[in-house]
Protein backbone atom coordinates (compact mmCIF):
# COMPACT_ATOMS: atom_id res chain seq x y z
CA UNK A 1 0.00 0.00 0.00
CA UNK A 2 2.29 2.29 1.32
CA UNK A 3 4.86 1.48 -1.59
CA UNK A 4 2.66 1.91 -4.61
CA UNK A 5 1.53 5.33 -3.24
CA UNK A 6 5.20 5.58 -3.23
CA UNK A 7 6.30 4.57 -6.82
CA UNK A 8 2.35 6.48 -7.99
CA UNK A 9 4.28 10.14 -6.13
CA UNK A 10 7.47 9.32 -7.99
CA UNK A 11 5.82 8.38 -11.18
CA UNK A 12 3.51 11.83 -10.78
CA UNK A 13 7.08 13.81 -9.65
CA UNK A 14 9.06 11.90 -12.77
CA UNK A 15 5.55 13.09 -15.07
CA UNK A 16 5.62 16.88 -14.04
CA UNK A 17 9.20 17.06 -14.11
CA UNK A 18 9.32 15.49 -17.86
CA UNK A 19 6.17 17.98 -18.47
CA UNK A 20 7.70 21.15 -17.28
CA UNK A 21 10.93 20.30 -18.18
CA UNK A 22 10.84 18.95 -21.84
CA UNK A 23 7.68 20.48 -23.22
CA UNK A 24 6.48 23.60 -21.73
CA UNK A 25 9.42 24.90 -19.97
CA UNK A 26 9.29 28.36 -21.04
CA UNK A 27 5.32 28.55 -20.84
CA UNK A 28 4.19 31.49 -19.78
CA UNK A 29 1.07 30.89 -17.19
CA UNK A 30 -1.45 33.15 -19.42
CA UNK A 31 -0.48 30.41 -22.31
CA UNK A 32 -0.66 27.14 -20.03
CA UNK A 33 -4.51 28.35 -19.02
CA UNK A 34 -4.86 29.00 -23.12
CA UNK A 35 -3.32 26.17 -24.04
CA UNK A 36 -5.11 23.55 -21.30
CA UNK A 37 -8.79 25.48 -21.98
CA UNK A 38 -8.46 25.00 -25.42
CA UNK A 39 -7.71 21.17 -25.17
CA UNK A 40 -10.03 20.33 -23.10
CA UNK A 41 -12.89 22.21 -24.80
CA UNK A 42 -12.07 20.59 -28.13
CA UNK A 43 -12.03 17.61 -27.03
CA UNK A 44 -15.83 18.17 -25.17
CA UNK A 45 -16.79 19.60 -28.24
CA UNK A 46 -16.17 16.50 -30.13
CA UNK A 47 -17.37 14.26 -27.65
CA UNK A 48 -21.26 13.50 -27.55
CA UNK A 49 -21.12 11.02 -24.30
CA UNK A 50 -19.36 13.91 -22.40
CA UNK A 51 -21.95 16.34 -23.58
CA UNK A 52 -24.76 13.53 -22.95
CA UNK A 53 -23.13 13.74 -18.90
CA UNK A 54 -20.74 10.89 -18.67
CA UNK A 55 -19.36 11.37 -15.13
CA UNK A 56 -16.69 9.03 -16.03
CA UNK A 57 -15.54 10.29 -19.28
CA UNK A 58 -15.40 13.79 -18.13
CA UNK A 59 -13.51 13.43 -14.56
CA UNK A 60 -11.22 11.15 -16.86
CA UNK A 61 -10.62 13.80 -18.53
CA UNK A 62 -9.91 16.53 -16.32
CA UNK A 63 -7.92 14.21 -14.22
CA UNK A 64 -5.05 13.96 -17.09
CA UNK A 65 -5.56 17.30 -18.58
CA UNK A 66 -6.87 19.08 -15.87
CA UNK A 67 -5.50 18.38 -12.24
CA UNK A 68 -1.73 18.50 -12.97
CA UNK A 69 -1.91 21.96 -13.36
CA UNK A 70 -3.91 22.27 -9.95
CA UNK A 71 -2.30 23.01 -6.39
CA UNK A 72 -4.95 21.40 -4.29
CA UNK A 73 -3.03 21.67 -1.15
CA UNK A 74 -2.72 25.45 -1.72
CA UNK A 75 -6.09 25.72 -2.34
CA UNK A 76 -7.20 23.70 0.58
CA UNK A 77 -5.11 25.81 2.93
CA UNK A 78 -6.94 29.46 1.44
CA UNK A 79 -10.87 27.65 1.37
CA UNK A 80 -10.02 26.70 5.17
CA UNK A 81 -7.89 30.01 6.15
CA UNK A 82 -6.34 30.27 9.56
CA UNK A 83 -7.82 27.57 10.52
CA UNK A 84 -5.18 25.28 8.47
CA UNK A 85 -1.80 25.42 10.74
CA UNK A 86 -3.84 24.24 13.23
CA UNK A 87 -4.70 21.15 11.96
CA UNK A 88 -1.71 18.41 11.55
CA UNK A 89 -0.41 17.23 8.56
CA UNK A 90 -2.44 13.86 8.66
CA UNK A 91 -5.44 16.32 8.99
CA UNK A 92 -4.11 18.70 5.58
CA UNK A 93 -3.88 15.85 3.54
CA UNK A 94 -7.11 14.02 4.29
CA UNK A 95 -9.00 17.64 4.22
CA UNK A 96 -6.99 18.10 0.59
CA UNK A 97 -8.14 14.74 -0.24
CA UNK A 98 -11.45 15.48 0.57
CA UNK A 99 -11.84 18.68 -1.22
CA UNK A 100 -10.29 17.89 -4.55
CA UNK A 101 -12.74 15.15 -4.60
CA UNK A 102 -15.75 17.66 -4.11
CA UNK A 103 -14.11 20.08 -6.25
CA UNK A 104 -13.22 18.21 -9.31
CA UNK A 105 -16.22 16.21 -9.31
CA UNK A 106 -18.07 19.41 -8.84
CA UNK A 107 -16.87 21.42 -11.41
CA UNK A 108 -16.53 18.22 -13.91
CA UNK A 109 -20.13 18.01 -13.83
CA UNK A 110 -20.58 21.43 -14.59
CA UNK A 111 -18.18 21.20 -17.92
CA UNK A 112 -20.71 18.89 -19.20
CA UNK A 113 -23.01 21.13 -19.66
CA UNK A 114 -20.68 23.09 -22.05
CA UNK A 115 -22.28 23.73 -25.49
CA UNK A 116 -21.85 27.34 -27.13
CA UNK A 117 -19.80 29.23 -24.64
CA UNK A 118 -16.36 30.96 -26.28
CA UNK A 119 -13.40 31.85 -23.96
CA UNK A 120 -12.16 35.16 -24.54
CA UNK A 121 -8.22 35.78 -23.16
CA UNK A 122 -7.71 39.23 -21.59
CA UNK A 123 -3.87 41.18 -22.43
CA UNK A 124 -1.90 39.97 -19.64
CA UNK A 125 1.12 41.28 -18.76
CA UNK A 126 3.60 39.93 -15.86
CA UNK A 127 7.31 40.90 -14.58
CA UNK A 128 9.83 37.75 -15.22
CA UNK A 129 10.40 37.77 -11.29
CA UNK A 130 6.78 37.57 -10.75
CA UNK A 131 5.71 34.02 -8.71
CA UNK A 132 2.31 35.24 -8.74
CA UNK A 133 -0.30 36.04 -11.33
CA UNK A 134 -3.92 36.54 -12.33
CA UNK A 135 -4.92 35.54 -15.68
CA UNK A 136 -8.52 36.72 -16.92
CA UNK A 137 -10.51 35.18 -19.41
CA UNK A 138 -13.90 35.37 -20.29
CA UNK A 139 -16.95 33.30 -21.20
CA UNK A 140 -19.66 34.58 -23.89
CA UNK A 141 -22.79 32.80 -24.10
CA UNK A 142 -25.27 33.64 -27.08
CA UNK A 143 -27.97 35.97 -25.13
CA UNK A 144 -25.89 35.74 -22.14
CA UNK A 145 -24.03 38.55 -20.41
CA UNK A 146 -20.02 37.72 -20.59
CA UNK A 147 -18.59 35.90 -17.56
CA UNK A 148 -15.96 36.87 -16.01
CA UNK A 149 -13.30 33.57 -15.20
CA UNK A 150 -9.81 34.25 -13.76
CA UNK A 151 -7.40 32.15 -12.23
CA UNK A 152 -4.58 32.59 -9.69
CA UNK A 153 -1.66 31.10 -10.04
CA UNK A 154 1.90 30.37 -8.34
CA UNK A 155 4.84 29.47 -9.53
CA UNK A 156 6.04 26.10 -7.83
CA UNK A 157 9.79 25.57 -8.67
CA UNK A 158 9.48 25.90 -12.59
CA UNK A 159 5.73 25.06 -13.18
CA UNK A 160 2.66 27.04 -12.67
CA UNK A 161 0.03 25.83 -10.79
CA UNK A 162 -3.57 26.95 -10.41
CA UNK A 163 -4.64 28.08 -6.67
CA UNK A 164 -8.04 29.41 -7.32
CA UNK A 165 -10.54 30.03 -10.07
CA UNK A 166 -12.82 33.15 -10.01
CA UNK A 167 -15.74 32.76 -11.85
CA UNK A 168 -18.04 36.03 -11.82
CA UNK A 169 -16.07 37.37 -9.18
CA UNK A 170 -16.74 34.69 -6.85
CA UNK A 171 -13.87 32.11 -5.60
CA UNK A 172 -14.67 28.59 -5.91
CA UNK A 173 -12.22 28.17 -2.97
CA UNK A 174 -13.12 31.54 -0.68
CA UNK A 175 -16.76 30.68 -1.06
CA UNK A 176 -15.84 27.82 1.20
CA UNK A 177 -13.93 30.06 3.97
CA UNK A 178 -17.52 30.31 6.14
CA UNK A 179 -19.23 27.15 5.67
CA UNK A 180 -15.38 25.47 6.37
CA UNK A 181 -15.47 27.68 9.59
CA UNK A 182 -19.16 26.31 10.41
CA UNK A 183 -17.89 22.96 10.38
CA UNK A 184 -14.64 23.10 11.89
CA UNK A 185 -16.66 25.30 15.30
CA UNK A 186 -19.47 22.30 15.11
CA UNK A 187 -16.81 19.05 15.08
CA UNK A 188 -13.42 20.34 14.83
CA UNK A 189 -11.03 19.57 11.58
CA UNK A 190 -11.78 16.27 11.97
CA UNK A 191 -15.52 16.79 11.70
CA UNK A 192 -15.30 19.27 8.48
CA UNK A 193 -13.47 16.18 7.06
CA UNK A 194 -16.37 13.65 7.69
CA UNK A 195 -18.55 16.13 6.35
CA UNK A 196 -16.80 16.95 3.11
CA UNK A 197 -16.75 12.77 2.98
CA UNK A 198 -19.96 12.34 3.21
CA UNK A 199 -21.09 14.89 1.03
CA UNK A 200 -18.43 13.36 -1.52
CA UNK A 201 -20.05 9.62 -0.79
CA UNK A 202 -23.18 10.81 -1.77
CA UNK A 203 -22.61 12.14 -4.67
CA UNK A 204 -20.53 8.88 -5.75
CA UNK A 205 -24.00 7.31 -4.79
CA UNK A 206 -26.05 9.28 -6.69
CA UNK A 207 -23.95 8.85 -9.79
CA UNK A 208 -24.23 5.36 -10.40
CA UNK A 209 -27.67 4.95 -9.93
CA UNK B 1 -26.35 31.23 -8.40
CA UNK B 2 -23.50 33.57 -10.03
CA UNK B 3 -25.93 35.73 -10.85
CA UNK B 4 -28.44 36.33 -8.30
CA UNK B 5 -32.38 36.02 -9.29
CA UNK B 6 -32.36 39.68 -10.91
CA UNK B 7 -35.80 40.29 -11.70
CA UNK B 8 -36.14 43.79 -11.87
CA UNK B 9 -39.41 44.43 -11.96
CA UNK B 10 -42.58 42.87 -9.70
CA UNK B 11 -46.02 43.98 -8.80
CA UNK B 12 -46.87 47.13 -7.26
CA UNK B 13 -48.36 44.63 -4.33
CA UNK B 14 -45.03 42.88 -3.63
CA UNK B 15 -43.69 46.51 -3.07
CA UNK B 16 -46.15 46.63 -0.46
CA UNK B 17 -45.11 42.71 0.78
CA UNK B 18 -41.62 43.86 0.61
CA UNK B 19 -42.29 46.87 2.97
CA UNK B 20 -43.92 44.43 5.67
CA UNK B 21 -40.63 42.07 5.23
CA UNK B 22 -38.28 44.90 5.72
CA UNK B 23 -40.33 45.82 8.70
CA UNK B 24 -39.67 42.31 10.07
CA UNK B 25 -35.89 41.76 9.13
CA UNK B 26 -35.22 45.16 11.10
CA UNK B 27 -37.56 43.93 13.85
CA UNK B 28 -35.55 40.34 14.11
CA UNK B 29 -32.51 42.44 14.90
CA UNK B 30 -32.26 41.23 18.39
CA UNK B 31 -32.03 37.58 17.15
CA UNK B 32 -28.81 38.25 15.94
CA UNK B 33 -26.75 34.75 15.58
CA UNK B 34 -22.90 35.25 15.45
CA UNK B 35 -22.01 36.23 11.88
CA UNK B 36 -20.93 39.29 11.26
CA UNK B 37 -21.98 38.86 7.44
CA UNK B 38 -25.52 38.04 8.07
CA UNK B 39 -27.47 39.95 10.96
CA UNK B 40 -30.47 38.56 10.17
CA UNK B 41 -29.54 34.71 9.65
CA UNK B 42 -32.85 33.61 11.30
CA UNK B 43 -35.01 35.73 8.91
CA UNK B 44 -32.90 34.96 6.21
CA UNK B 45 -33.19 30.63 6.35
CA UNK B 46 -37.11 31.14 6.86
CA UNK B 47 -37.05 33.01 3.84
CA UNK B 48 -34.31 30.96 1.77
CA UNK B 49 -36.93 28.27 3.40
CA UNK B 50 -39.46 29.44 1.30
CA UNK B 51 -37.92 30.49 -1.84
CA UNK B 52 -36.74 27.42 -2.50
CA UNK B 53 -40.15 25.72 -2.09
CA UNK B 54 -41.31 28.37 -4.64
CA UNK B 55 -38.23 27.33 -7.07
CA UNK B 56 -38.60 23.77 -6.81
CA UNK B 57 -42.50 23.77 -8.01
CA UNK B 58 -43.28 26.54 -9.97
CA UNK B 59 -39.83 28.62 -11.17
CA UNK B 60 -37.45 25.76 -11.78
CA UNK B 61 -39.62 23.19 -13.83
CA UNK B 62 -41.13 25.97 -16.05
CA UNK B 63 -37.47 27.46 -16.59
CA UNK B 64 -36.16 23.48 -17.20
CA UNK B 65 -39.17 23.25 -19.85
CA UNK B 66 -37.99 26.65 -21.28
CA UNK B 67 -34.54 25.70 -21.68
CA UNK B 68 -35.34 21.92 -23.10
CA UNK B 69 -37.50 23.27 -25.55
CA UNK B 70 -36.83 26.44 -26.91
CA UNK B 71 -33.97 25.92 -29.34
CA UNK B 72 -30.86 28.16 -28.91
CA UNK B 73 -31.78 31.00 -31.44
CA UNK B 74 -34.87 31.79 -30.03
CA UNK B 75 -33.31 31.81 -26.58
CA UNK B 76 -30.78 33.89 -27.49
CA UNK B 77 -32.75 36.32 -29.19
CA UNK B 78 -34.93 36.52 -25.90
CA UNK B 79 -31.25 37.21 -23.88
CA UNK B 80 -30.62 39.83 -26.47
CA UNK B 81 -33.78 41.33 -26.43
CA UNK B 82 -33.97 42.24 -22.59
CA UNK B 83 -30.61 43.05 -22.38
CA UNK B 84 -31.66 45.84 -24.87
CA UNK B 85 -34.09 46.79 -23.10
CA UNK B 86 -31.88 47.13 -20.04
CA UNK B 87 -28.78 49.12 -21.42
CA UNK B 88 -30.76 52.27 -21.74
CA UNK B 89 -30.42 52.16 -17.61
CA UNK B 90 -27.07 50.73 -17.42
CA UNK B 91 -26.32 54.13 -19.27
CA UNK B 92 -27.78 55.81 -16.85
CA UNK B 93 -26.24 54.30 -13.91
CA UNK B 94 -22.36 54.64 -15.53
CA UNK B 95 -22.98 58.36 -15.93
CA UNK B 96 -24.40 58.48 -12.16
CA UNK B 97 -20.71 56.53 -11.37
CA UNK B 98 -19.11 59.20 -13.41
CA UNK B 99 -18.26 56.81 -16.18
CA UNK B 100 -19.10 58.77 -19.09
CA UNK B 101 -17.16 56.99 -21.61
CA UNK B 102 -18.90 53.61 -20.48
CA UNK B 103 -22.05 55.74 -20.67
CA UNK B 104 -21.72 56.43 -24.32
CA UNK B 105 -20.74 52.83 -25.05
CA UNK B 106 -24.30 51.42 -23.30
CA UNK B 107 -26.11 54.38 -25.23
CA UNK B 108 -24.15 53.37 -28.32
CA UNK B 109 -25.08 49.66 -28.10
CA UNK B 110 -29.38 50.48 -27.39
CA UNK B 111 -29.01 52.82 -30.87
CA UNK B 112 -27.29 50.48 -32.73
CA UNK B 113 -29.02 46.97 -31.29
CA UNK B 114 -32.60 48.58 -31.44
CA UNK B 115 -32.24 49.18 -34.94
CA UNK B 116 -29.41 46.87 -37.05
CA UNK B 117 -30.21 44.51 -34.20
CA UNK B 118 -33.35 44.39 -35.21
CA UNK B 119 -35.24 46.01 -31.94
CA UNK B 120 -32.72 44.05 -30.01
CA UNK B 121 -32.95 40.50 -31.06
CA UNK B 122 -29.24 40.54 -32.05
CA UNK B 123 -26.36 41.65 -30.52
CA UNK B 124 -24.64 43.65 -32.96
CA UNK B 125 -22.70 46.06 -31.02
CA UNK B 126 -20.75 43.17 -28.98
CA UNK B 127 -19.91 42.12 -32.52
CA UNK B 128 -18.59 45.46 -33.50
CA UNK B 129 -16.58 45.45 -30.10
CA UNK B 130 -19.01 47.72 -28.10
CA UNK B 131 -18.76 45.84 -24.62
CA UNK B 132 -21.87 44.73 -22.77
CA UNK B 133 -21.94 46.56 -18.96
CA UNK B 134 -22.88 45.47 -15.86
CA UNK B 135 -24.78 48.26 -13.78
CA UNK B 136 -27.88 48.86 -11.64
CA UNK B 137 -28.67 51.31 -9.20
CA UNK B 138 -27.32 48.94 -5.71
CA UNK B 139 -24.25 49.35 -7.64
CA UNK B 140 -24.47 53.30 -7.98
CA UNK B 141 -25.16 53.76 -4.46
CA UNK B 142 -21.99 51.99 -3.62
CA UNK B 143 -20.12 53.90 -5.73
CA UNK B 144 -21.94 57.12 -3.56
CA UNK B 145 -20.55 55.50 -0.52
CA UNK B 146 -23.69 54.23 0.34
CA UNK B 147 -23.04 51.32 3.09
CA UNK B 148 -24.24 47.70 2.01
CA UNK B 149 -26.19 47.53 5.38
CA UNK B 150 -27.30 43.56 6.46
CA UNK B 151 -27.78 40.89 4.41
CA UNK B 152 -31.07 39.67 3.03
CA UNK B 153 -32.54 36.86 1.33
CA UNK B 154 -36.22 37.78 -0.40
CA UNK B 155 -38.49 35.19 -1.66
CA UNK B 156 -38.57 35.40 -5.41
CA UNK B 157 -35.71 37.64 -5.70
CA UNK B 158 -33.36 36.38 -4.34
CA UNK B 159 -30.07 37.78 -1.93
CA UNK B 160 -30.00 41.47 -1.46
CA UNK B 161 -28.43 43.72 1.11
CA UNK B 162 -30.61 46.30 2.20
CA UNK B 163 -28.51 49.02 0.06
CA UNK B 164 -29.25 46.41 -3.12
CA UNK B 165 -32.74 45.90 -2.23
CA UNK B 166 -33.19 49.72 -2.65
CA UNK B 167 -31.48 49.80 -5.20
CA UNK B 168 -33.64 46.91 -6.54
CA UNK B 169 -36.35 49.25 -5.90
CA UNK B 170 -35.18 51.90 -7.74
CA UNK B 171 -34.22 49.54 -10.83
CA UNK B 172 -37.52 48.10 -10.69
CA UNK B 173 -39.77 51.57 -10.78
CA UNK B 174 -37.85 52.89 -13.86
CA UNK B 175 -38.01 48.62 -15.49
CA UNK B 176 -38.90 49.98 -19.19
CA UNK B 177 -40.67 46.36 -19.06
CA UNK B 178 -43.00 47.88 -16.05
CA UNK B 179 -43.99 50.68 -18.04
CA UNK B 180 -45.77 48.87 -21.07
CA UNK B 181 -49.05 50.13 -21.16
CA UNK B 182 -50.88 46.94 -22.46
CA UNK B 183 -51.50 45.10 -19.33
CA UNK B 184 -51.37 41.76 -21.03
CA UNK B 185 -48.48 42.39 -23.08
CA UNK B 186 -46.55 43.48 -19.65
CA UNK B 187 -47.52 40.40 -17.78
CA UNK B 188 -46.20 38.72 -20.84
CA UNK B 189 -43.06 40.01 -20.99
CA UNK B 190 -42.25 40.28 -17.44
CA UNK B 191 -43.02 36.14 -16.76
CA UNK B 192 -40.78 35.58 -20.25
CA UNK B 193 -37.89 37.52 -18.62
CA UNK B 194 -38.11 35.66 -15.43
CA UNK B 195 -38.20 32.70 -17.13
CA UNK B 196 -35.49 33.48 -18.92
CA UNK B 197 -33.22 34.78 -16.25
CA UNK B 198 -34.32 31.61 -13.96
CA UNK B 199 -33.27 28.83 -17.20
CA UNK B 200 -29.50 31.27 -17.21
CA UNK B 201 -29.26 30.20 -14.13
CA UNK B 202 -29.86 26.69 -14.45
CA UNK B 203 -25.88 25.27 -14.49
CA UNK B 204 -24.98 27.49 -11.61
CA UNK B 205 -27.87 25.30 -9.88
CA UNK B 206 -26.21 22.05 -10.05
CA UNK B 207 -22.71 23.42 -8.99
CA UNK B 208 -24.20 24.96 -5.55
CA UNK B 209 -26.28 21.03 -5.03
CA UNK B 210 -23.38 19.62 -5.54
CA UNK B 211 -20.72 21.87 -4.01
CA UNK B 212 -22.29 23.58 -1.16
CA UNK B 213 -22.14 22.08 2.30
CA UNK B 214 -24.72 24.67 3.54
CA UNK B 215 -26.29 26.00 0.22
CA UNK B 216 -27.76 29.14 2.27
CA UNK B 217 -24.13 29.79 3.08
CA UNK B 218 -22.88 29.23 -0.35
CA UNK B 219 -25.49 31.43 -1.99
CA UNK B 220 -24.72 34.14 0.73
CA UNK B 221 -20.98 34.10 0.24
CA UNK B 222 -21.23 33.73 -3.67
CA UNK B 223 -23.21 37.12 -3.64
CA UNK B 224 -21.61 39.22 -1.41
CA UNK B 225 -18.19 38.44 -3.80
CA UNK B 226 -19.96 38.32 -6.67
CA UNK B 227 -21.57 42.00 -5.73
CA UNK B 228 -18.03 43.65 -4.51
CA UNK B 229 -16.90 42.30 -7.96
CA UNK B 230 -19.87 44.27 -9.65
CA UNK B 231 -19.19 47.15 -7.71
CA UNK B 232 -15.66 47.56 -8.68
CA UNK B 233 -16.36 46.68 -12.57
CA UNK B 234 -14.31 43.04 -12.52
CA UNK B 235 -11.27 44.43 -10.44
CA UNK B 236 -11.90 44.58 -6.93
CA UNK B 237 -8.85 45.14 -4.63
CA UNK B 238 -7.99 41.89 -2.74
CA UNK B 239 -8.78 41.43 0.40
CA UNK B 240 -5.82 39.34 2.62
CA UNK B 241 -6.39 36.30 4.68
Amino acid sequence: MFDRSMMKKLFALFFACFVAGAAFAQETPDALVQRVTDEVLDIIRKDKDIQNGDTHKVLDLVDKKVLPHFNFQHMTALALGKEWRKASPQQQQQLTAEFKTLLVRTYSNALTGYKNQKVLYKPFKMAPADTEVLVRTEVHQPGGKPVQLDYSLEKIDSAWKVYDVVVAGISLVTNYRDQFGQEVRNGGIDGLIASIAAKNKSLENGQKK
Amino acid sequence: MTKSLGLSGQQMGRRWALAGLLTLAFGGQAVAEGNPKDPYEGFNRAMFSVNEVIDKYAAKPVAQVYDNVAPLPVKAGVGNFFGNVGDLWIGVNSALQGKMGEAGVDIGRLLINSTVGIFGLFDVASELGLEKHDEDFGQTLAVWGVGSGGYLFWPIIGPRNVRDTGGWAVDSFVDPVWHVSDVPVRNGLVAVRFVDIRASLLPADKVVEEGALDKYAYIRDAYQQRRRNQIFDGRPPRLDD
